[in-house]
């Protein structure tokens, strides 16, 4: 397990290198951040100070072997932009991303494997039919059309939440239902599918030979089995919400890593765009390694 | 008087999307305390959905139960609540089935399993865990302690049957069915999962109810046997006066059809080999799957390789065919050593040397006609027919095999089993091959099938001079079909002779042992061989 867990770990590190080198050089075509920066009456001399100061002046290449030389030593530079560390800003961002990926995540497990699973006990039954329609409904809403209906039904028209923004609970509520629908709609049917194949195996016949319970034999002989695949969706799910919601953040107003990435790349903010992808990927790595730690918990086939 | 288990006029239909399937009709068969009564009958005979019907196993739907009763110890199943049935099942009727593997859940324990069968009917897991350790030695799992912890894929096939009837018989049920329990298992495994069974009959006085299409399990262990065909119960009785004298001409076609009867084929003079075979080895890293096999293979001659699961007999096949790359040893054919043979001329003669496997179903492709997967052979080795004879060709390969020249625009899903091995021999046939390696090629075939396969490969053989390497664990269908035998176990070769040696005077202990836990349909015969197998045990 030690030695998978390295493997992994090694194969991550040489992709996350791969991928600092691609967003370095490609972050620096998209112009002159002194540009953006300075008002336009700016003389050339302040816009030499500037690049001076951020040390934008050097050869690429130069302020690339700058760049990865701090990298090593944990610095990831500051933010043009907001003049603070980089990492600090990333990191404050990325909290509210991944309480609001968990949160939502949770809820659409729980939810999904539940109606899933009952779907598939009758299959082609009425509750079946009404959750595969209600859940392919959801699986191909598209949800910056959701979330802007969303905000005009329930906080301008009725009042009940708010637009936008954080502070309270109630902030909470809009983002993580539209955010909940497109992946519960996903995975709903791929419990399904699992379940209907699980249930129809020779094991679930032997349980019933046995004589147990019915739902003994869907939550524990069935369900176990037909998680294999269920949690490799899950874990997709959850990459691309960790990844920044960038669209429900930046309607929302919500302040995660995705909305912080947009805004970086737009004011050219290289080091504050690098320290958030790399930030996401070590999320969304450690999150693969969870995944393949839980399939290897629940089938023991795969942990010999 | 009133029967333990009474079925009675019980009919079963399927509805399916092509329409009704009435895959059982009007059954009736009654099981006494004690008692083995085996249902006999080929597949699509309805005798497994009888015996799901008696446990509530029958999908409904698409299954519907249309008429009968089930009388068990007194009451009518068919009329009780479905939660009734559930309190019945594990406790009072328990149920094996083929392919342990399957039939257990991967995920859980063995040990978790089988206490499972206890506490799913209120014991309590202190109970369960004793009882579940007493169980498993008792069907003599070695090292019980450390078995229960251990997961279904940890264990061998019989072991895993073992396991099986360890937690069917967990609450000591009255009545036992076994659905086809060893038709996945070695014979010798078979043997001793048969008597295991009869043992704890014999402790527990419950009834079993055996589904099989094997005569031989019949003959071995049954009392009384039903024969099914077609959804209907044709004849019943004790199992040897229907084997002496059955009244259904459905039975007696199936008496005749059982292996192991016929003449043996005579000693050849040994003329010079097409395919001399010389020490040959097969290493997967640490593990020797084959060491030292040699054989001389003449033309029109059969050598048939017999040995268990695990006896490398596969591996063989495939390295003559350079499927698997040997470690050592040397092929030759027609004086050319195939293993040294570089790429491009083994191309060529591939078309010499043809294989036929054991699942036509997976073998042929689904999405290819039967034109199309005769004529690919042409496609590839353009130079053996001319384009504007295939139609011609292709007709009378069909015809060859038993089909019609109509047939060639179908796919593989329209035929039978039987029918879909058939188109596999005519692809094979459409190299003009030499040599034809069978891997278990009549093994998932019914019985009245394979006799006519093999009556084919035979006539092939005579008509075309074709020589074959016919690979097989079915003792009988060997003794009526092979010229010599090879006898493998562990990878290595125990005894080659030709066939009527071979059989009637085994010089090999394993053989002997082997030809001892085989089992023959005639009852009389099959008693004497329990007896010698005691003997030798």
């Amino acid at each position: 397990m030690h030695r998978f867990i390295r493997q992994r770990a090694i194969a991550s590190l040489i992709s996350l290198m791969l991928l600092v080198v691609a967003v370095f050089f490609l972050s620096r075509l998209t112009g002159d951040p002194a540009a953006l920066y300075l008002p336009v009456e700016a003389s050339e001399e302040m816009r030499q100070q500037f690049r001076e100061v951020h040390g934008l002046n050097d050869p690429v290449l130069v302020q690339f072997g700058r760049y990865v030389s701090d990298l090593a030593q944990l610095n990831f530079g500051d933010s043009i932009r907001k003049a603070r560390p980089a990492f600090e800003i990333v990191i404050e961002a990325f909290w509210w991303t991944l309480q609001l990926a968990l949160i939502t995540m949770a809820l659409v497990t729980a939810a999904a494997i539940v109606l899933g699973s009952l779907a598939a006990f009758r299959a082609g039954g009425l509750f079946d039919r009404l959750a595969t329609v209600s859940s392919l409904i959801g699986a191909s809403a598209p949800d910056f059309w959701v979330a802007i209906v969303a905000i005009v039904v329930f906080s301008v028209g009725l009042g009940w939440v708010p637009t936008s923004g954080t502070g309270t609970l109630a902030h909470w509520i809009l983002p993580i239902a539209v955010l909940f629908i497109r992946p519960f709609g996903l995975i709903v049917q791929v419990v399904r599918g699992a379940m209907i194949t699980a249930l129809s195996s020779a094991y679930v016949k032997t349980a019933r030979a046995k004589g147990v319970k019915s739902q003994a034999i869907i939550f524990v002989h069935a369900l176990r089995n037909a998680m294999l695949p269920v949690i490799t969706v899950i874990g997709d799910q959850a990459a691309a919400l960790l990844n920044g919601a960038v669209v429900i953040e930046t309607i929302f107003g919500f302040p995660g890593v995705g909305k912080l990435m947009i805004d970086s790349i737009l004011q050219r903010d290289f080091n504050v765009v690098l320290a958030a992808i790399m930030v996401t990927a070590m999320a969304i790595f450690l999150m693969n390694l969870l995944i393949d730690l839980a399939y290897s918990l629940l089938d023991p086939r795969i942990r010999h | 008087m009133t029967r333990f288990l009474d079925v009675r006029d019980l009919s079963v239909d399927f509805h399916t999307v092509t329409g009704t399937v009435h895959a059982v009709r009007n059954v009736s068969f009654y099981l006494d305390r004690g008692e083995t009564l085996a249902i006999l009958g080929e597949s699509g005979s309805g005798k497994s959905v009888s015996s799901s019907a008696i446990m509530d196993l029958i999908d409904m739907p698409p299954g519907k139960i249309t008429s009968g009763e089930i009388w068990f110890d007194g009451q009518d199943l068919l009329r009780m609540p479905a939660s009734a049935r559930r309190e019945i099942n594990g406790r009072r009727i328990a149920m094996i089935f083929q392919d342990p593997l399957s039939h257990l859940n991967p995920v859980y324990s063995v040990g978790w399993q089988i206490e499972e069968a206890l506490t799913a009917h209120g014991a309590d897991r202190a109970t369960a865990k004793a009882e579940a350790l007493r169980l498993v030695r008792r069907v003599g799992i070695p090292d019980p302690e450390t078995s229960l912890q251990k997961y279904p894929h940890e264990f061998s096939g019989g072991q895993r049957q073992r396991l099986m009837i360890a937690m069917a018989l967990a609450l000591r049920p009255d009545l036992l069915i076994a659905d086809e329990p060893t038709t996945a298992l070695d014979v010798t495994v078979q043997a001793e999962v048969l008597a295991l069974l009869k043992e704890l009959q014999l402790e527990t006085g419950m009834g079993v109810l055996i589904i099989t299409h094997d005569l031989g399990v019949v003959a071995e262990i049954a009392d009384r046997v039903a024969v099914m065909n077609g959804g209907a119960v044709v004849e019943t009785g004790a199992t040897h006066e229907v084997y002496r004298n059955p009244q259904h001409p459905y039975t007696a076609r199936l008496i005749a059809a059982a292996p192991g009867k016929g003449e043996m084929h005579p000693e050849q003079p040994r003329r010079e080999p097409v395919l001399s075979v010389r020490k040959v080895r097969k290493q997967f890293g640490q593990f020797t799957a084959v060491e030292d096999v040699s054989f001389d293979l003449m033309e029109g001659e059969t050598l048939a390789i017999v040995g268990e699961s695990g006896s490398g007999k596969s591996t063989v096949a495939k390295m003559l065919l350079r499927l698997e790359e040997p470690s050592g040893g040397q092929a030759l054919w027609k004086g050319r050593d195939l293993f040294a043979m570089p790429p491009a001329e083994l191309f060529k003669l591939r078309r010499d040397l043809q294989m036929v496997f054991q699942d036509p179903t997976q073998s042929l492709n689904p999405r290819m006609t039967v034109w199309q997967l005769i004529t690919e052979a042409w496609v590839i080795h353009p130079e053996i027919l001319p384009r504007d004879r295939w139609k011609a060709r292709v007709a009378e390969l069909l015809l060859q095999v038993g089909l019609k020249p109509e047939m060639a625009s179908r796919y593989p899903h329209q035929f039978s089993g039987g029918q879909r091995q058939r188109i596999a021999i005519a692809r094979a046939l459409a190299l003009e091959p030499k040599l034809i390696i069978c891997d278990e090629a009549v093994s998932a075939l019914d019985v009245s099938v394979q006799a006519q396969v093999i009556a084919l490969l035979d006539d092939l053989r005579k008509r075309l001079g074709i020589s074959y390497v016919f690979i097989a664990h079915d003792l009988p269908v060997v003794r009526d079909f092979a010229d010599q035998v090879m006898v493998m176990q562990k990878g290595r070769v125990v005894e080659l002779g030709p066939v009527a040696q071979v059989f009637d005077a085994p010089r090999a202990a394993y053989t002997q042992r082997l030809l001892a836990a085989g089992l023959d349909p005639d009852p009389d015969v099959q008693a004497e061989r329990r007896k010698a197998r005691l003997a030798l045990a």
